[in-house]
């Protein structure tokens, strides 16, 4: 299909301080029904969406955290996480959600969906895509 | 704000019907929505309310059509994870009229 193109999500912002983090996930998933090549990239504090055990009882806002392991039904399994970011928060990838995708062609295994990748490996990621949405 | 009115409650729902805080929702709520949409609800039909009922415990949404069928399909088997079976259930579209009588917001992506 000529008519798929290219789109890059792009998350910088904690998750509860603003509206950004749940406005962008519910873009992509609306965008989802579209059949478009969806990629997303956590990069700042940004890298927080993805954080394991979250709880926002003191807050009072929804955890809309268990939603991320929606994305693999949504056909969404390239989600790349800078290095940079993680490693200037003392962050590894363990600290992250797991989150999977199931690949049909190979009976249903279970796939990784997080990538984490450099700065650098980002930017060529980034020039590849037709649109480019940041939240 | 509309509402509907079941032993003695009063339950809050938005213009189209959909419950408005869906942790009051209870199973005779669903029969009273489908009553007024002239349908009747079988095993059949619970089976796919409850299944969005556990999605929704689990991710927190409602899933769009395309993956409810998905899913279904890998849990109920593949003559139910298909677009034929789900609209002869709820043919207001599986998405939309089962997620309401589950008490569930409107699927995000519905259109």
């Amino acid at each position: 299909m000529s008519n798929v193109k290219k789109f890059m999500y792009i998350n910088n912002k904690a998750p509860y301080g603003t509206i950004y983090a749940w406005e962008s996930l519910e873009v992509v998933l609306i965008g989802a029904a579209f059949d478009q090549d969806v990629s997303l990239m956590f990069t700042g504090d940004g890298v927080y969406q993805l954080m394991k055990g979250q709880d926002t009882k003191e807050v009072g806002i929804k955890n809309f955290s268990p939603t991320y392991a929606a994305l693999g039904d949504y056909d969404i399994n390239k989600i790349y996480v800078e290095k940079e970011s993680l490693d200037a928060r003392g962050l590894t990838v363990d600290d992250l959600m797991h989150l999977v995708w199931e690949d049909e062609d190979e009976d249903w295994a279970e796939k990784d969906s997080i990538k984490v990748v450099t700065s650098a490996e980002l930017a060529e990621i980034l020039d590849q895509q037709d649109v480019v949405l940041s939240f | 704000m509309a509402a509907i009115e079941f032993e003695g409650k009063s339950y809050e729902v938005d213009e189209e019907g959909y419950l408005l805080d869906l942790n009051q929702w209870v199973p005779g709520l669903a029969d009273i929505m489908a009553k007024d949409e002239d349908a009747v609800l079988t095993d059949a039909h619970w089976e796919v309310i409850n299944f969005l009922r556990e999605y929704y415990e689990e991710y927190q949404i409602a899933p769009a059509v395309r993956v409810l069928t998905k899913a279904i399909g890998k849990k109920l088997g593949k003559d139910k994870g298909n677009s034929k079976y789900l609209y002869e259930l709820f043919p207001y579209g599986p998405g939309k009229q089962a997620c309401k009588y589950a008490g569930l917001p409107k699927p995000t992506g519905c259109v």
